[in-house]
């Protein structure tokens, strides 16, 4: 355990990235990111947008513990992170789920492996499973639980990776790309669920994602990345008071800030 | 307009596996008896079945030594593959040491290892029952360690994320990802298993169907040794029937699509 800093900062910032490298593969790999440094404070929504491979996801698995940096230092409430980190809920680019579980039985994995509800399972499984069927239906997938993942579309099977990520209560959600195969209108769908959630829970998200209307409605702190090797090139607050609803999206002063975060980040593809 | 009216058609795919055994039978019955073959090069069916009623009682005991012999081979295939083919996908050092040994190792013609076998068991069941499961073997664990190693890292990192250790990781996502594995493996290993015991009952026994073909060939009793053809072909699709159903009913998620349909 690294103690930096002073209390008050540290209770203040959920996640602290300072002067992180990350190489792939050895001494001649990738270096997916550099001099990477961003701060996320606690109850805060962070957005995350840059070019295609400039290091988002590295970025998401070096909070989460599951890559540990080279160079410099990765802290998670106020202690380094050497190994994987249970406040955390992940939800990954791709949903992952395991074709040999049902939706229900999916969304329940994370209770057998954190520590914390592993021994409480088996005493307590109605009160859990209760819980993943609420979770169900705040995404819209009531009685759906029942169902393999294989009988849900693409956009079900993201709804269900969110839950998944969510039932073990993380302090802090990361959310890769979540809504990237989706269709529009389900897209807004979740969007809203995610505020609400924001809203509703003591949660800090961080959220990568590509699309910068999303990142805009969302988020609280948009951060920018550069090209790869990357690193934040540009922090930007968002001023849209909350709650927010999904007509602010047609008001000149987003679509302004939109405008200005895509031509931040076609800057950032041609200095590559 | 008949299928306005719409009568269903009738659904000849259950019976196709029928209709083509009783034409491949009928076509040899007829070859053989146009041409006038002797028995003695090859038997028509008709004749077959005539020789399997004459020596049923011997053709019965041997059949079942057989099966006996190979099931028990296989079951011992499969303890030992599913042992072996977990600990080979547990680690990465394990499979890269032991990889070439067994590749080595199923190089080697079994029948090659029956005079080794009769020098330290003797001539009978054991040898039978030891070449059926070393033949047997192999294919289970190539896949069960097949399964373990193709594990998708994003899987393995959602469990990693969590705080997973290994173990964890085996019982949550690497065991029941093998299975399917596994359970292909089955039929490659029971159609092996049969190879096996047949190839050492030719060789090294006194009962056994081949045994009794290799007698059976020896007196010139060419329709006994089709006899014992046909009921080891017989064995075979029953044995590999029921495996292809264990599949089926323990790993049909693997079989999404057809599941679906349903
Ligand atoms: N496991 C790995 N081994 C080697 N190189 C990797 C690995 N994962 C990522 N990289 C490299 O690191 C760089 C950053 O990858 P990363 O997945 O973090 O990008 P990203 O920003 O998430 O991209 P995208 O927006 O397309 O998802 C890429 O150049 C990629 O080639
Ligand atoms: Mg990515």
């Amino acid at each position: 355990m690294d103690k930096v800093g002073n209390n008050e900062a540290m209770s203040e910032h959920l996640v602290t990235i300072e002067n992180v490298d990350m190489r792939y593969g050895g001494v001649d790999g990738t270096l997916a990111v550099s001099g990477l440094d961003m701060k996320v404070r606690r109850g805060e929504f962070a957005a995350v947008v840059g070019p295609s491979g400039c290091g988002k996801s590295t970025l998401m698995k070096l909070v989460t513990g599951l890559h540990i940096p080279q160079a410099g230092v990765v802290s998670v409430a106020g202690s380094r992170v050497t190994k994987p980190v249970s406040i955390v809920g992940m939800a990954f680019q791709n949903p992952t789920m395991l074709p040999w579980r049902t939706t229900l039985d999916n969304i329940l994995l994370p209770l057998e492996i954190v520590e914390k509800h592993r021994r409480r399972l088996r005493a307590h499984k109605k009160e859990y499973i209760e819980k993943a069927e609420a979770l169900l239906a705040t995404v819209g997938l009531a009685g759906f639980g029942s169902k393999y993942p294989w009988q849900l579309s693409g956009g079900m099977q993201q709804r269900a990776n969110l839950c998944r990520a969510l039932i073990h209560e993380p302090e802090l959600l990361m959310l890769d790309e979540p809504f990237g195969a989706l269709d529009a209108f389900t897209r807004e769908e979740l969007w809203q669920v995610i505020r609400d959630l924001h809203a509703s829970q003591d949660v800090t998200i961080v959220l990568v994602t590509h699309d910068l209307r999303e990142a805009v409605f969302l988020a609280d702190t948009v951060h920018v990345m550069s090209a790869r090797p990357g690193r934040i090139l540009d922090v930007h607050d968002i001023p849209f008071p909350r709650p927010r609803e999904l007509g602010i999206m047609y008001v000149p002063e987003f679509n302004d800030l939109v405008q200005r975060l895509r031509e931040e980040i076609a800057d950032a593809r041609a200095v590559a | 307009m008949s299928s306005v009216t719409g009568k269903k058609p009738f659904n000849w795919l259950p019976w196709m596996p029928w209709i083509y055994t009783v034409a491949l039978f009928a076509l040899w019955e007829f070859g053989v008896r146009l041409s006038g073959l002797p028995h003695t090069i090859l038997p028509a069916p008709s004749r077959i079945w005539e020789a399997i009623i004459q020596y049923w009682p011997a053709i019965q005991r041997h059949s079942i030594q057989t099966l006996y012999t190979t099931t028990v081979g296989f079951l011992l295939a499969v303890i030992g593959g599913l042992a072996l083919g977990l600990l080979v996908g547990w680690s990465r050092f394990i499979y890269a040491g032991l990889y070439p040994i067994m590749v080595g190792f199923n190089a080697i013609p079994k029948v090659a290892l029956v005079p080794v076998l009769v020098i330290w068991f003797g001539i009978g069941t054991v040898p039978a029952i030891l070449t059926a499961f070393l033949i047997a073997f192999f294919p289970i664990v190539v896949n069960v360690a097949t399964g373990l190693a193709t594990i998708e890292p994003e899987t393995e990192d959602v469990l990693r994320a969590l705080g997973a250790k290994k173990m964890d990781i085996m019982l949550k996502v690497g065991i029941p990802r093998s299975m399917p594995y596994f359970f292909g493996s089955l039929k490659i290993a029971i159609t092996l298993a049969f190879v096996g015991s047949v190839i050492s009952e030719t060789v090294a026994a006194n009962s056994g169907l081949g045994f009794m073909m290799s007698s059976a060939q020896s007196q010139f009793n060419v329709p006994l040794v089709f006899a014992g053809l046909v009921m080891l072909a017989v064995e075979g699709i029953a044995m590999y029937a029921l495996m292809a159903w264990i599949e089926k009913r323990t790993t049909g998620w693997a079989h999404r699509s057809t599941m679906m349909a349903v």
